[in-house]
């Protein structure tokens, strides 16, 4: 039972990974692929092996920013998320708004916010992976917030519990699956906002100004070697906040929502 | 008194016993009811106009009475409920919960509740459940605990203290509800089809448990349902009502001796078909008429 969990869940993703990297070296090696379409898994790998310092600096420096960026953007989420709860007004007043930053591509804004805040810093990239976590984690928890099940808000007001307890016993732990798919999704677009901003200008190190160097530079496998450390970053993201989740979820003995 | 045969209606003037003619004496002389509903109802403002829930309800539960609701679906059973739980308000007449105001007696903590949803908490333990309004109320940990214990115990469920509600059937997290309603040892307990959820055998079940921990505690309990034989199985009396608009239209005693008394033999009982018989009859009309009954579970 266990054993054959594990094999699912671990060996047959491997197993899975390890035939497609296969079938992807023999299709280019078989095809003759030219390197500016595809390079094959091995070319890669050698610019990975041989580039391996530059390249962990890089990611170092995107994921330092999607990181801080993640972190305040759920920060202010909580926040926001907390007042629209309590606020009816708030919420109202803000949901345009709100709306508008989900569907404005914020990494457009990208060149806008370094002349703001100079393109030198590392600010700007920082400030869209913050906005780009913020809608996710803010729709989610406010959701979660006003998801109060009528029979638990009915014998909350039997208990004639008042508006603190309500919140704690009730309110919180039911918004906490919310909140968690919400940051899960945050996490990804953390990660992917704060490299596609680098595309629009700002300081040289990170990974998608090395990704537009390399590519300028006719180096595709050493491009491609750039993307395998943006996957990296992506997973560990994810695997994090993952991680994060069970650790809380599974303490507060609190069941998992879809 | 025997624990397995109904006893006889003359019992009924047994000093522990319960029921009684509604109007007699010394319900308002020596205690409050718990129960006064005065010329109560209940109009809800919609689009398509007004729906009158309930239209001028009197009802005397008194201190320790089993008092089922029983009515076609849309009758303002559960209006009744909610009225008395002060979980909305009337929009004419008068409520009282042991002589007071029903926000006052909520506040006082003098109900218990139970909903056809058991409603437990899923991110807590069984126990944690048993122990909430407890928790709410500032009882000490340790007290609460063998509160838990022993309420888990009595519904036959200790050994399932430490599971999470969604590890139980369905059956089983009644129960825990039940516990949870009695947690406080309320003088009232109210219940909104608590086992309409559940299977036939399963609700026998727990219906003579809830008779048992009933019996322990003296509760008066307004019991909503919609079987006619759960309601005779469990009650002093039956109030039958009618739909649109929602009124009581007739109380049957059942007399079956004392609730705390009754026992699963009493389902073969020939007394409990006529009771069962009795309450059909005035759900129906007395002629037997169809369709006013339409909703209401004959099993
Ligand atoms: N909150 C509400 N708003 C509008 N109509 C309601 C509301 N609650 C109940 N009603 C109406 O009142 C009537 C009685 O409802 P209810 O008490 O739930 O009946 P029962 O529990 O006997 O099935 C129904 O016609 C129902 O539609
Ligand atoms: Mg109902």
């Amino acid at each position: 039972m266990r054993a054959a969990r594990r094999w699912r869940e671990v060996v047959a993703p491997v197993l899975l990974g390890v035939v497609a990297l296969l079938a992807w070296q023999a299709t280019v090696v078989g095809l003759e692929l030219r390197p500016f379409v595809v390079p094959s898994p091995t070319a890669i790998g050698e610019q990975l092996a041989d580039h391996a310092a530059v390249i962990a600096a890089a990611s170092w420096s995107t994921a330092r920013n999607a990181f801080w960026g993640l972190l305040i953007g759920v920060a202010v989420a909580l926040l926001a998320a907390a007042v629209s709860a309590a606020v009816r007004v708030v919420d109202e007043m803000s949901a345009p708004l709100v709306a508008a930053t989900a569907v404005v591509p914020i990494v457009a804004l990208a060149p806008v916010l370094y002349t703001m805040f100079g393109a030198n810093a590392q600010t700007a990239r920082i400030v869209v992976a913050a906005i780009v976590s913020f809608v996710p984690v803010y729709v989610n928890t406010l959701r979660g917030l006003r998801t109060v099940t009528p029979v638990h808000r009915d014998l909350m007001r039997v208990y004639a519990a008042t508006r603190r307890q309500t919140t704690r016993v009730v309110t919180l732990p039911g918004a906490l699956p919310f909140f968690f798919s919400g940051l899960r999704v945050a996490a990804s677009v953390a990660v992917i906002s704060a490299l596609v901003a680098e595309y629009f200008g700002g300081p040289v190190d990170g990974l998608g100004k090395a990704i537009t160097s390399a590519v300028s530079s006719s180096n595709y496998p050493l491009a491609w070697a750039y993307v395998a450390g943006a996957v990296v970053i992506g997973l560990v993201f994810f695997c994090a906040t993952l991680a994060l989740e069970r650790g809380v979820l599974h303490r507060g003995n609190l069941r998992q929502r879809p | 008194m025997s624990a397995t045969a109904p006893t006889s209606p003359s019992s009924r003037s047994g000093p522990v016993e319960p029921a009684g003619p509604p109007d007699s004496p010394d319900a308002t002389t020596t205690a409050a009811a718990a129960v006064e509903v005065r010329g109560v109802s209940r109009r809800f403002a919609s689009r398509s106009g007004d729906v009158v829930a309930l239209s001028d309800v009197d009802l005397t539960v008194r201190a320790g009475e089993f008092v089922s609701l029983i009515g076609p679906s849309g009758c303002g059973k559960s209006t009744l409920l909610r009225l008395i739980a002060d979980l909305d308000r009337p929009t004419g007449g008068e409520l009282t919960v042991f002589g007071r105001p029903p926000h006052v007696a909520r506040q006082n903590h003098d109900f218990g509740i139970a909903f056809q949803q058991a409603g437990l908490l899923p991110w807590r333990s069984v126990r944690a459940n048993v122990e909430l309004p407890l928790e709410l109320h500032g009882t000490g940990r340790a007290a609460r605990r063998a509160r838990a214990t022993e309420l888990l115990g009595l519904v036959g469920l200790a050994d399932f203290a430490d599971h999470r509600p969604d590890q139980l059937s369905g059956g089983m997290q009644q129960r825990v509800a039940i516990a949870r309603a009695l947690a406080e040892s309320p003088s009232l307990l109210l219940m909104d089809e608590p086992f309409g959820a559940l299977d036939e055998m399963t609700r026998e079940h727990v219906q003579t448990e809830l008779l048992r921990l009933r019996a322990e505690s003296g509760a008066a309990v307004v019991f909503v349902t919609h079987s006619i034989p759960e309601a005779v199985y469990l009650s002093d009396r039956v109030v039958v009502m009618s739909a649109r608009p929602g009124q009581v239209r007739e109380i049957v005693p059942v007399a079956l001796g004392s609730a705390g008394d009754r026992t699963d033999g009493l389902r073969e009982d020939d007394q409990f078909f006529d009771r069962v018989r009795a309450v059909r009859e005035a759900l129906h009309g007395t002629d037997g008429a169809t369709g006013v009954g339409r909703g209401v579970d004959q099993r």
